[in-house]
């Protein structure tokens, strides 16, 4: 890539890349996120490279950023129909090229299907999955390759830099910002342009601005989708908001458990550098900026602005008291915008299309879309991006498809570990900042944990206080000392050894570790008991007072047994049984052992007459 | 001078000070256990929180990393403040049953060890308040001890729980430590200190043991002094 001196000079690379781009040659893009990876889409690749080889072909096999739709990978599209193709095996590579590449035949079978309709879907703009999703920040990831700039040039990536700073003051851009109406997306929600324009004002040199891609929420991975997928739109966003608060230096704190992520990101920095959008004279401007990657080692509390700071700087990553803002007294005790990746990845889009665009979408407090990870019991599991005041039923029975084997919803938590579950009354809620924090829950980074009625709401509690112990950092008595507490009192209720005024005792406990903690991990930590109490009181009666898990979940709380009247006797949870708890004559009904039983739902789950009763 | 009304008096008290000073100058009693005068603050104990109020929001604060602000309303003893004193008596006392600071705080706030707590018996007094680990870096000198792990693993020691090759045995942590944890013995010519003996210097006057050789060698190296110029007591000389 050649150094670009000016605007100019960008726009005629832009254009001289889309001169080269045709829209009728064929393109097979694969999904190359780590989801996908995880099915093995890189051998795909290959062999679709192979493929085309062998058949003399002239087509680019492309592997992009993350498509979202992770529950059917591997994916691909081909191109330029944009025929969708689901859970591709390398089985499927010489149809593929010989059919649908050759000769424009789709293949049925490996189309999705929609459960609803069992009709069969082409585009991927029509998957009910995709169908009501806004991908503005998301939707390039799956046409870029994320490792070569001139993808990101060519749908006019870094013209919002272009834009910025030929013909925007630094206070423009900040206003601009301010007026879209962003939020922080990393959790807190404070107002980016606000944050921006406190540290343009604040004294000191130089000046940092950081992107936060230490997401360490249990089932979250957007932020590492959009790192992984498409890194030049954080690097934009940060460049920008250098520019308007005079930032000088900035960084990348990533966790170095997303390799993939440091890798990308490390070769787009390098990339960017090449092309003169980062480092010393920006496009030819005076604006000299440059980014350097901060590898984490994957402490949850690194999270946190204050911890994330210690760790750049080379101490242990524990907060500190943050009287005085991140703004004027950050990293290195120098003015600090610290933003969220997706939150800089929103810049772009603000700069390049408008404040009042920008605004026009969403609700009244929250602008924009979001990227939620939609996992657990959900039928679609992966990532969406939507207009902020979606209601949660649409985001799980729309785009997720509902409950897997027709079970019931009981609740979605929301937030990462320290959100809040929220019941079936409130599936109507439109999810948004403040909607999602009135009732006891909160947006966090945008994870949605869904659960069906066999998940047990104290044990969930239990789950999510367990991570936070674990993640917690020590420094402060409340969190250290109280969040162990809280779950020690929620085993106890799990294996039957609850007492009455549990309860309050945890109420108490909550009330205190979330207003005596230092930093926000100690002051959110009792949100998941909080909240399951409030929606779920009858659960932790009948754990404490009955000695009873009425969704089967807590194993000193039931036993299994099999309903004679549904068993075939066809043998098969024998097999699974790694205890030998089950026994009985074939084509007769089986009995289970107690005594023997560990509890651990295999049988459950291979009995295909739903006739083991657990209570 | 900045004005502020605390607990409902008018108090002023110079710029640039912590609430804590703030409100001790004012007569106001706040309890501390992190907050010792020889060491920068951590906010690690949590019990001088008190709750302010700018405007309509109202918020907790450590009083003494809290800068006073002019006009700040503070409530050193609301129901919020007192609810989190009480709950760090309670998580303490489960944590060193035996220390008799606890007990004896505890009582003065009118906190009762929480009987659904299971009582730790392998912390000892330590409440990980981390004023030895700050006075042996920022007064020492020598960082001997540290913090190990993360949250309820936390431990404070010299690294990897071994003798320390950098510890002078001077007991800074010692006289710092606020419930007695850090057990040091000093024998005449020997002393123990985190699992490691020092040989001790007697005076050259009196004869009287009076600090660890280490000690003397850290101090005689940073100030230049010569050895024998300070192996002598400080009675003595």
């Amino acid at each position: 890539m050649i150094k670009m001196n000016n605007t100019q000079a960008l726009r005629q690379v832009q254009d001289d890349l889309k001169s080269q781009y045709d829209p009728k040659k064929k393109l097979v893009t694969i999904c190359a996120g780590t989801g996908c990876r995880g099915y093995g889409c890189i051998k795909v690749k290959e062999e679709l490279e192979a493929e085309i080889k062998k058949q003399n072909m002239d087509v680019e096999v492309r592997a992009t950023g993350c498509f979202g739709f992770c529950e059917k990978g591997p994916l691909v599209i081909i191109h330029p129909e944009k025929i969708f193709y689901q859970q591709v095996k390398i089985k499927d590579v010489p149809d593929i090229i010989s059919k649908t590449v050759a000769q424009g035949e789709v293949l049925e079978k490996l189309l999705y299907r929609d459960p609803q309709t069992n009709e069969t879907v082409m585009k991927e703009e029509d998957v009910p999955f995709y169908k009501k999703q806004n991908r503005l920040v998301f939707g390039q990831n799956g046409m870029i390759d994320p490792t070569r700039i001139e993808d990101y040039l060519v749908i006019d990536g870094y013209s919002a830099l272009a834009k910025a700073l030929s013909g925007m003051t630094p206070e423009g851009v900040i206003s601009e910002v301010k007026k879209a109406g962003l939020r922080g997306r990393g959790g807190g929600g404070f107002l980016a342009g606000i944050k921006w324009e406190g540290s343009r004002r604040a004294h000191g040199e130089p000046k940092y601005v950081i992107g936060n891609g230490d997401e360490g929420d249990p089932g979250a991975y957007m932020d590492r989708s959009l790192m992984e997928g498409n890194p030049h739109s954080v690097i934009e966003g940060m460049i920008i908001g250098a520019y308007a608060i005079g930032a000088s230096e900035g960084y990348i704190y990533v966790r170095n458990e997303y390799p993939l992520a440091v890798i990308h990101l490390t070769m787009a920095i390098e990339s960017a550098r090449e092309a003169g959008l980062l480092g010393r004279n920006i496009l030819g401007t005076d604006f000299s900026f440059d980014i350097k990657i901060s590898k984490g080692g994957g402490a949850f509390v690194c999270g946190e602005s204050s911890a994330l700071f210690a760790s750049i700087e080379g101490r242990a990553g524990e907060p500190r008291a943050k009287y005085v803002h991140a703004v004027e007294k950050g990293l290195w005790d120098k003015p600090t915008v610290l933003n969220n990746v997706e939150t800089w990845a929103n810049v772009p889009l603000i700069i390049s299309k408008g404040a009042d665009w920008y605004a026009s979408i969403g609700t009244e407090n929250s602008k924009g879309t979001k990227i939620f990870s939609l996992v657990g019991k959900i039928n679609n599991t992966g990532l969406i991006e939507v207009p902020m005041g979606m209601t949660l039923r649409e985001i799980i029975y729309g785009m997720g498809g509902g409950i897997p084997k027709g079970r019931k919803f009981k609740a979605v938590q929301t937030g990462g570990p320290s959100g809040g579950c929220i019941p079936e009354s409130l599936l109507d809620l439109q999810v948004d900042f403040d909607r999602l924090y009135e009732v006891g829950s909160m947006m966090g980074s945008g994870g949605m944990i869904v659960m069906d009625d066999r998940s047990c709401m104290v044990d969930v509690a239990k789950y999510f206080l367990a991570f936070l112990q674990e993640e917690s950092c020590g420094k402060c008595v409340p969190c250290r000392e109280g969040v162990r507490r809280m779950r020690e009192i929620l085993e106890d209720i799990c294996a039957g050894k609850g007492e009455e005024g549990d309860v309050e005792l945890l109420e108490h406990i909550s009330t205190g570790v979330a207003d005596g903690s230092l930093c926000a991990l100690g002051g959110s930590a009792p949100n998941p008991v909080l909240s399951t109490i409030k929606y779920f009181r009858e659960e932790y009666d009948a754990h404490i007072r009955d000695h009873r898990c009425p969704a089967g979940v807590c194993k000193a709380l039931i036993t299994y047994s099999i309903d004679p009247e549904k068993c075939t006797g066809c043998g098969l949870c024998i097999k699974v049984c790694p205890t030998q708890a089950v026994s009985g004559e074939k084509k007769k009904a089986h009995t289970i052992n107690n005594d023997l039983c560990t509890r651990c739902g295999a049988c459950i789950e291979s009995c295909k007459f739903d006739a083991i009763n657990v209570k | 001078m900045v004005n502020m009304i605390i607990d409902g008096k008018n108090i002023s008290a110079p710029k640039d000070t912590m609430l804590l000073e703030a409100i001790r100058g004012a007569g106001i009693s706040v309890p501390t256990l992190c907050a010792h005068e020889a060491v920068s603050r951590s906010g690690s104990c949590r019990l001088c929180v008190v709750e302010i109020k700018k405007g309509n929001r109202s918020r907790i604060v450590t009083s003494c990393l809290y800068g006073v602000e002019e006009g700040l309303v503070v409530d050193t003893k609301s129901d919020r403040v007192l609810n989190v004193r009480r709950l760090v008596m309670e998580l303490l006392l489960a944590r060193c049953p035996e220390s008799d600071v606890l007990q004896k705080m505890a009582l003065e706030m009118g906190a009762k060890p929480q009987s659904r707590f299971v009582a730790d018996t392998d912390k000892g007094k330590c409440i990980l308040c981390r004023s030895c680990v700050r006075v042996c870096e920022e007064v020492v000198g020598v960082s001997a001890i540290g913090l190990f792990a993360r949250g309820s693993q936390k431990t404070v020691g010299p690294p990897f729980h071994e003798q320390s090759d950098v510890c002078i045995g001077c007991g800074a942590c010692v006289y710092v430590c606020p419930t007695g944890h850090i057990e040091m013995i000093s024998t005449g010519e020997k002393r123990k200190i985190w699992g490691r003996r020092f040989k001790m210097q007697p005076c050259d006057k009196c004869g009287k043991y009076f600090a660890p050789v280490d000690q003397l060698k850290f101090i005689s190296k940073k100030t230049g002094v010569p050895f024998k110029e300070l192996s002598v007591c400080t009675e003595c000389r």
